[in-house]
């Protein structure tokens, strides 16, 4: 078992033509991901990568593929419009890469999926990856290993950080989640937590926050009250400096809200084991295996 | 993107938000010349992009054109927390009965634009938020509807408004909500809104900042951009796609992705070091891109090693090997590299950076510990 994907997934990617949804469809076919068709405006009737066929629009993949998942690398002033066609379509989970999307699109945006079935992780995230099943987004596969271990993260370059070391010691995952750095994203770490809490196969989780709203301190709400797996947490910013965007839109600590310590306090109170750096977080995991 | 006191009265005042009728000056003579024109007495006040301005003395009172030329003079080439004045907003004095607060960011929470008001005005609203959170009355706008009349009378009525001045008041909530969605602002406020001797509400100062996402649709904004606002590598930075915060440490750290550009920096404080910046070079970065992110780096002279942590995901490994190599090749390069390369790709990229001879770490934690034993000079 895993979350969100696995053998079930029937990806369609939106922007397949373009340099980087281009180079990662590859990587995604090649990890075995089932992609079963591509979106470009204007350039439906042509073929990807031997044997992808290529729709002006999500609907027409849909209809003729039978498509449930979606990625989307389309630039950032078309992505807004791009997760709209999706779920307009009935997709059920779009995944969107794209960095740089105003955030008031996004507050519109996730105002509208509200009122659909779809569910929408990130934007400005890596995407998530079920080991030996299926890739949908950027994370590199073969840092992957099979396993018990689920993971969710706000960062993208941080969670390839901690799955390499998870898999240097022999320790596989069931599902790896980047839910990106965006101030408004369509799914948050409590709605991954509880899915893990669901999953079977997943006996334990990793939590990968930073500066920046509040969504880490709900989390430890639902780690104290209702979580029975052990979660192993990592908070980056500590030395970040007030009032400053690190990078992501939504890593910013304002009006003294949003720092690590207060994220670090709350984990620590709701009975998670916090690391002091990315490869303490295997070492904590692996202590909980014994 | 931070908008000045004057530019973002201008936006309120299109929109509908009564402001005084202020005049921007850049010499003491131009501010006598205002003043003579408004034939009352007027308030000089300085227009940089901090908090505090009152304080440090960059807002004076004049009662006459004299008082007008001399305080311009004394304000115009002052320096505030490390910005220079080159610019006076010269406002008409106003009669100021009560002072209020009325602003609206975005709840990342509930994800909708909200606003909020307090009695307390011409304050700062952060420290009303901390003391007295009571004094803070908010609601939040459903995206779909906008912000609506009944919503903007909770805000009058929670601050006690008097009742003569609810629709004005609504009407200017109302106004304020839409400056802040048609501009993709994220912070859009006026501080202090007053009530006037003749009973009327006037924004008498305000502040507009900006996504800086939203600004390719916003070039009228754009144009409003001070470029102080930034130092000179941060701007140069900026014109690369480069995501770059200069701090005061001595480890220059080249990472790609926000959180572990974050953790890179949290390890090298960890390990007894202090970061020299924040820097991101974003997903797929080219080789052009790495060698400017490194140029940006050596820039700062107190940078006495340089740690390259990439884990590369939609970078490639080969891509920022090949621009550390170009980097090198162009740049005067004095301090000890230590590179740490995982990811996409990796292989080739570790193959070119191979006749580098730079320092190379084999996990975050060891790249971290051999880059602040070379800043000390402990490794070569």
């Amino acid at each position: 078992m895993s979350i969100l994907v696995g053998k079930h997934t029937r990806l369609v990617v939106q922007g397949i033509t373009g340099r980087e949804g281009a180079f990662h469809t590859k990587q995604m076919i090649d990890y075995g991901t089932p992609v079963v068709g591509g979106v470009t405006p204007g350039k439906g009737g042509e073929w990807a990568f031997g044997n992808v066929p290529v729709f002006d629009t999500v609907r027409d993949a849909v209809s003729a593929t039978g498509a449930n998942t979606s990625i989307i690398f389309v630039p950032a002033r078309f992505a807004a419009d791009a997760i709209i066609e999706a779920a307009d379509a009935g997709i059920d989970l779009v995944v969107c890469i794209t960095e740089g999307i105003p955030v008031m699109d996004m507050v519109l945006v996730r105002a509208f999926l509200d009122s659909t079935h779809t569910r929408l992780i990130g934007p400005n995230c890596p995407g998530l990856i079920t080991p030996d099943e299926a890739k949908v987004g950027i994370i590199p596969g073969h840092i992957m290993t099979k396993g018990n271990v689920g993971l969710v993260s706000r960062s993208g370059t941080l969670t390839y950080e901690v799955v390499y070391a998870l898999t240097a010691r022999g320790i596989g995952q069931t599902t790896a989640v980047g839910i990106g750095g965006d101030p408004i994203n369509g799914t948050s770490f409590l709605d991954v937590l509880q899915m893990f809490e669901q999953d079977p196969e997943t006996e334990q989780v990793i939590l990968i926050g930073e500066i920046g709203g509040t969504d880490e301190q709900m989390a430890a709400e639902y780690i104290a009250n209702k979580m029975t797996k052990p979660v192993t947490g990592f908070i980056a910013g500590q030395t970040a400096p007030p009032g400053r965007r690190m990078g992501h839109a939504g890593a910013i600590i304002s009006g003294g809200e949003g720092t690590a310590a207060e994220k670090i306090a709350a984990l620590i109170q709701a009975g998670a084991k916090v690391a002091r750096h990315p490869d303490e977080i295997a070492d904590l995991v692996a202590s909980n295996l014994h | 993107m931070n908008l000045h006191e004057y530019q973002s009265k201008r936006v309120f005042g299109r929109y509908g938000i009564p402001v005084p009728s202020g005049e921007v000056a850049t010499t003491p003579g131009e501010v006598r010349e205002i003043a003579i024109r408004f034939g009352r007495p007027v308030v000089v006040k300085s227009q940089v992009l901090v908090g505090g301005r009152g304080k440090a003395g960059g807002i004076k009172l004049a009662k006459n054109p004299d008082e007008a030329e001399q305080h311009a003079d004394d304000i115009l080439g002052m320096t505030i927390k490390g910005l220079t004045v080159k610019k006076v907003l010269v406002d008409p004095a106003a009669d100021i009965r009560k002072e209020i607060y009325l602003g609206a960011v975005l709840d990342r929470a509930s994800r909708r634009v909200t606003l909020m008001a307090s009695s307390e005005g011409g304050i700062d609203i952060e420290e009303v938020a901390a003391k007295t959170p009571d004094k803070i009355v908010k609601v939040a706008a459903h995206p779909f509807l906008g912000l609506k009349p009944h919503q903007a009378r909770i805000l009058a009525d929670g601050i006690g408004l008097p009742k003569d001045l609810t629709n004005d008041f609504i009407k200017i909530a109302q106004s304020l909500y839409q400056v802040f969605v048609s501009n993709d602002a994220s912070l859009a406020e006026i501080n202090p809104l007053v009530i006037t001797g003749e009973n009327k509400l006037l924004a008498l100062d305000g502040k507009i900042s900006v996504d800086d996402n939203a600004l390719y649709r916003h070039p009228e904004l754009v144009e409003m951009r001070d470029p102080d606002e930034e130092d000179a590598s941060e701007r140069e930075a900026r014109r690369y796609g480069l995501s770059y915060i200069h701090l005061d440490g001595e480890i220059g750290c080249m990472v790609n992705g926000a959180g572990l550009a974050m953790a890179t920096m949290d390890i090298v404080k960890l390990y007894g070091g202090e970061p020299a910046n924040f820097l991101d070079i974003g997903g797929g970065a080219q080789a052009d891109k790495v060698a400017a992110a490194l140029r940006i780096i050596l820039s700062d002279r107190r940078v006495k090693a340089v740690l390259i942590n990439i884990f590369g995901g939609i970078t490639r490994c080969d891509e920022v090997a090949r621009g550390v190599l170009e980097a090198i090749g162009t740049l005067d390069v004095r301090v000890p590299f230590v590179v740490r390369l995982v990811g996409t790709n990796e292989e080739e990229g570790r193959r070119i950076l191979a006749e580098a001879n730079l320092i190379t770490g084999v996990s975050l934690a060891d790249a971290a510990q051999k880059a602040v034993a070379a800043a000390k000079g402990e490794l070569q």
